[in-house]
């Protein structure tokens, strides 16, 4: 550390003395079988080098071929983000040694990326923003190196590196924003809801499973300030591998706090790359970019050009799904729910859930009740999401209709709830076997009633004096003979009936 | 592209060839240096040529036989065994690559 | 020359018949594939040793070689049919393609030892087809090289004169053919080096249109020019070899979709129809300064034969060749600069730690490997495409050269369409190579002499259109082979196929046999 270690600025001094410039970089690798130039896996977590090829190795002579689901996938990420799609495109070299990337080049788009021109609108706080992109390119992933000895898992200080290639070749499509300005205090806000947004899409567009944690979705958050009001934007860093949506926001406020201290005391700002350290929330300053790196790009002379036909790019046009910011807009007014029921839908991951319960025939209400409520506390003490619980929609469904049919009360419901979670089968099994079933005949009902009234005389005669409150006593006495398996407000008009009282 | 003319390079100098060397990682001596330098330019001097006829209007030639659109199939297709693919390493440990301590970053 | 399906007279040494008369030999059940290949191996042992003999071979698989014979011999006698017209004839294989089980050098330090976990596609072909691989052959370090002097296992000589060079880089197939240590090879040619070893070898070589033999499994040098090819004595042995390696593969992207051209056809119908009524064009910039005497006077004897036997023959004029070697030596460098950046210590190949005092970093030993492990044209060409494609540079020089291929191709169109005043060339010819062999050493110290040695085939190998070197006789100056070049538009190889046999036959008519068989009895001393 250096002993000039600049304090932070405060955020909303920060922001009321500079206008924050935003550039995100996001790199999403493709959900498809194999790498991007040849047949390898892409599953992740495989044993070191068990999913590598003489091409992902760049052993001498082998040669790549593009993946053909890879380039529409990407093809469906750059419609998704309403951009053009090119007639003609190539892939480059982009030249530079590095230990995990065996050709030491990485084979990339440069001017010639297949998708220009987008823009991805999201919400902040209630307002629309809209960021627009620049382009979104394929390229393939690096392998990794794990470092040994000396200080752990940093690269400094280590005595040697371990290398695996599964990862080498993967494919990726790395979507790159226009200067985002005009955000004033709401940039980290914006960032990170760029990036959820985004998640999201490529979620719907089923072209990557986006896993933060596992490195599936990256973000590189470039930040500049320049002082309020002015133009010409000011030297900016690039914070790399920003790995969640939590750490996006922070590291944009960080870096907007630091590179205002830094201004203020009159320093300059160094372009460099940066790195977000998660435990701190801060970020430590890597290679400089201060000289221009040389990365000798040329085309790819082993592989031809892409012309994506227009009939193919039209085709793919047409089966995008559902915008799922639309899709939400969609459902939030066929349930009739409120904005802040719908973000604490949408925050536990469960539109999808509660969107499949409704299609097995339940309510919209009851759908959501039981996701949000009863079963949000089942995931929440278990630890898991909602999507992990052991009960499927449609099992769900099928509780809410036992409930509309009184076979079931509300308090049997949760226990037929509990039985499938339990493993114990499908919720019709679960009463079967637990004889939960609600005791719904009237014959056998009205002799526990007449029983416990005749237990309870001077209840029955102050019932009967019209202190209608006093019915609860008897209602309870029922329900304890029947063990609970009475629906109590059936209980309660057969009292009232016996003892010839209007409730 | 702009007039050739005008982007015809300067003069080739040693540390230019130094920092070519390092950016190709070739280790040199200065005896390679002062050799390269000479023969460098020699040869530049001729192979610049090229910029004489090189005019805007003409499309770049990259492939002799022009074709587009060639990719595969998404289908999994077998690799190396871990074996095979650590054979002919310099040094490996635990089923991977094991190489000296990298001091760069990755780009 | 036996009709197919007969079975010849093979002479007693059998390394002195022609692949397609081994072949019927196999067959008919004259001769054994192990004897054949044991004949040969035979051959390279007498012949081949580094230190005095040819030096065509790197590394000699003679286990794996009488493996694949005893296969072909097998098959025979349970009664199946033979794989291919080549079944069980020997094969010389340039060290710049992969075959598991044998090392790949590439003539380079950096590579020694690498044992290839796969085979490229030429290999499968190759050994699919019965083909029965010897063992790998010399070449200029990673093929850059017009003499094999760049090769970091010593060159190899020609076996015309021991003390001159075979050609480059692909001197160890052309060498090893013109030694009768192999009736076939494998070259590979990114700017001459299947047809100017060829040419001052006394042998054929073929360049076929790019993309028509798969690169898969060849060590690129620079993959926009990189084109495999088939190389032997007689035009017919070439041709069937295309034949066998040719044809689309999935694995190499550049690979051309459009069915294998039939050569051997084209082949016999040169021996029964000659040159009649073909229109060949000589290329008035292919000839004159820079070219020997003696090459010239070949040349034009050849092109008064074809005449006499009735072919058209006209001039015409390319006037943007004299930009090809400027062109070449931009977009190879420059391409070559990234193909070999995967050498580097990490994975494979050579490592070499850095001098003492200095710190041990992948960086550092990166650079201090391929500071050793490559040669000196190697690092030179590296240097001069890493500057190339820099940022400042990439127009001027990468940018420029692409446009001259442009120009070049334009010419050829010019001269093989009739079309807009075209000259309707069926073929062009020209010297395949400017000068007979020179003496070992006798440009090694001047890269830009070397380089004038690939003049005549750089055009064909920027325009991507075929081209092959068959022998016109010897030149009368030096008394050493001259090459015939003929080129053929994109896919044209039938034609030029035609040409060149048509020319051999008229060739052996007048002089009683083939070049290649009236090379000097070789001595060397044991």
């Amino acid at each position: 550390m250096s002993s000039a270690t600049p304090t932070l600025a405060d955020y909303d001094h920060a922001i009321e003395t500079f206008d924050p410039v935003l550039g995100l970089e996001v790199h999403v690798e493709l959900g498809t079988a194999t790498k991007m130039f040849c047949g390898c896996s892409t599953a992740f977590g495989a044993p070191p080098n068990t999913q590598v090829c003489p091409v992902c190795l760049a052993l001498p002579g082998a040669m790549p071929v593009v993946n053909a689901t890879a380039v529409e996938y990407a093809v469906r990420i750059g419609l998704a983000l309403h951009c053009s799609i090119a007639s003609w495109c190539r892939f480059a070299r982009k030249n530079y040694f590095y230990p995990d990337m065996p050709k030491n080049f990485q084979t990339s788009q440069y001017d010639e990326p297949i998708a220009v021109n987008g823009y991805l609108d999201v919400q902040v706080d209630g307002e629309t923003v809209r960021v627009e992109i620049e382009r979104a390119h394929m390229e393939e992933d690096t392998g990794k190196s794990t470092h040994v000895g000396g200080l752990t898992g940093r690269i400094h200080g280590a005595e040697y590196s371990l290398l695996d290639y599964n990862r080498a070749g993967v494919p990726l499509v790395e979507i790159v924003t226009k200067p985002i300005t005009g955000t004033k205090a709401s940039a980290p806000a914006v960032a990170r809801a760029y990036v959820a947004a985004l998640r999201d899409l490529l979620l719907s567009l089923e072209v990557s499973d986006v896993r933060m944690d596992q490195g599936s979705l990256r973000c590189d958050a470039n930040v500049s300030l320049t002082p309020a009001g002015n133009p010409v934007f000011g030297t900016r860093t690039e914070t790399k591998n920003v790995n969640s949506l939590r750490s996006v926001e922070r590291a944009v406020r960080h870096e907007i706090c630091r590179q205002a201290a830094v201004l203020e005391a009159g320093g300059r700002i160094v372009q460099e790359t940066r790195h977000f350290d998660e435990s701190t929330g801060t970020t430590s300053p890597g290679r400089s970019k201060e000289t221009a790196e040389d990365y000798r790009y040329f085309p790819e002379p082993d592989l031809v050009p892409l012309a994506p036909a227009p009939e193919w790019v039209e085709g793919i046009r047409a089966s995008l799904p559902e915008l799922p910011w639309l899709r939400r807009a969609r459902l939030q007014q066929e349930w009739g729910l409120s904005d802040l029921e719908m973000r604490d839908l949408v925050a536990a991951d469960a539109v999808g859930l509660v969107e499949a319960t409704v299609d097995a025939g339940a309510p919209a209400d009851q759908a959501r009740s039981w996701w949000s409520a009863y079963l949000g506390q089942q995931a929440n003490s278990r630890g898991v999401s909602l999507a992990e619980l052991p009960i499927t929609p449609q099992q769900v469904a099928r509780v809410v209709a036992l409930v509309a049919a009184g076979t079931l009360s509300a308090k049997l419901a949760r226990q037929v709830v509990d039985g499938v979670l339990a493993g114990e089968g499908d919720p019709d099994e679960v009463v079967a076997a637990r004889g939960l079933a609600v005791v719904s005949d009237d014959s056998a009902l009205q002799q526990a009633v007449d029983q416990a009234l005749a237990a309870a005389p001077d209840v029955a005669d102050r019932i009967r004096s019209g202190r209608v409150q006093a019915v609860g006593a008897v209602v309870g006495a029922v329900m304890k003979a029947t063990r609970g398996q009475a629906d109590a407000a059936r209980v309660r008009e057969l009292v009232f009936s016996t003892l010839g009282v209007q409730a | 592209m702009t007039d050739p003319s005008s982007t015809a390079a300067p003069a080739l100098t040693r540390d230019d060839v130094a920092h070519l060397a390092h950016l190709a990682r070739l280790e040199l001596t200065d005896t390679e240096l002062d050799l390269y330098l000479d023969q460098l330019t020699v040869i530049l001097d001729s192979v610049a040529a090229v910029t004489e006829v090189a005019a805007a209007d003409i499309v770049p030639t990259t492939h002799a036989v022009p074709l587009t659109n060639v990719s595969r199939a998404d289908v999994l297709r077998p690799g190396l065994s871990r074996d095979a693919a650590l054979a002919g390493a310099p040094a490996a440990e635990d089923g991977q690559f094991r190489v000296p301590q990298i001091l760069g970053e990755e780009q | 020359m036996t009709a197919a399906g007969a079975t010849p007279d093979l002479p007693a040494d059998l390394t002195r018949a022609s692949a397609a008369d081994l072949a019927a030999g196999i067959a008919g059940g004259t001769v054994s594939a192990v004897e054949v290949a044991q004949a040969h191996l035979d051959r390279i042992a007498a012949v081949d040793p580094g230190d005095r003999g040819v030096h065509a071979f790197l590394h000699v698989s003679g286990d794996l070689a009488l493996e694949q014979a005893a296969a072909v011999d097998a098959a025979r006698a349970a009664g199946r049919t033979a794989a291919s017209p080549l079944a069980g004839v020997p094969l010389a294989l340039k060290d710049i393609v992969v075959q598991q089980g044998a090392p790949a050098t590439a003539g380079s330090r950096i590579l020694e030892g690498w044992m290839p976990p796969y085979d490229a596609t030429v290999t499968t072909r190759l050994l699919e087809a019965g083909v029965v691989i010897l063992g790998k052959t010399n070449l200029d370090e990673f093929a850059m090289g017009s003499s094999t002097e760049n090769s970091a296992y010593g060159p190899s000589r020609n076996p015309w004169d021991l003390d001159r060079i075979p050609g480059g880089s692909g001197g160890g197939s052309a060498a090893a053919l013109a030694a009768f240590e192999a009736p076939l090879a494998i070259g590979t040619d990114t700017g001459g080096s299947i047809r100017q070893p060829a040419a001052v070898t006394g042998t054929v070589g073929a360049k076929p249109t790019y993309g028509g033999v798969s690169r898969y499994g060849v060590i690129a040098l620079a993959s926009s020019l990189d084109q495999v090819g088939p190389c032997a004595r007689t035009v017919l042995d070439t041709a069937l070899l295309h034949e066998v390696i040719a044809g689309h593969d999935p694995r190499d992207s550049t690979s051309i979709p459009e069915p294998v051209p039939s050569v051997v056809d084209a082949v016999h119908r040169g021996r029964a129809d000659g040159v009649a009524g073909m229109r060949i064009g000589v290329v008035r910039e292919l000839g004159g300064e820079g070219y020997q005497p003696g090459v010239l006077d070949s040349f034009r004897a050849a092109v008064a034969a074809l005449e006499a036997a009735g072919a058209e023959i006209v001039e015409v004029s390319c006037p943007h060749f004299r930009y090809g070697l400027a062109a070449y030596y931009l977009i190879l460098p420059s391409e070559c600069s990234s193909n070999l950046a995967r050498f580097d210590a990490m994975r494979y190949g050579l490592r070499v730690e850095p001098a003492a005092g200095q710190p041990v970093s992948a960086e550092t030993v990166m650079s201090a490997t391929r500071g050793a492990g490559f040669g000196a044209e190697v690092k030179r060409r590296i240097i001069l495409g890493t500057y190339a494609l820099s940022a400042g540079y990439y127009d001027a020089y990468y940018g420029s050269a692409q446009k001259v291929r442009t120009l070049i191709k334009g010419d050829f169109d010019q001269a093989f369409g009739a079309a807009g005043g075209g000259a309707g060339c069926d073929v062009l010819v020209s010297p395949a190579s400017p000068v007979t062999a020179f003496r070992l050493g006798e440009k090694v110290d001047d890269p830009l002499a070397m380089y004038l040695n690939d003049l005549a085939t750089i055009p064909g190998s920027l325009a991507g259109i075929p081209a092959m070197s068959v022998p016109s006789g010897l030149a009368a100056d030096t008394g050493l082979p001259v090459g015939l070049q003929i080129m053929a538009p994109a896919l044209g190889e039938a034609a030029m196929y035609r040409v060149a046999s048509a020319f051999e036959t008229l060739y052996v008519a007048e002089h009683g046999s083939t070049v290649p068989l009236s090379v000097p009895e070789l001595v060397v001393n044991p």
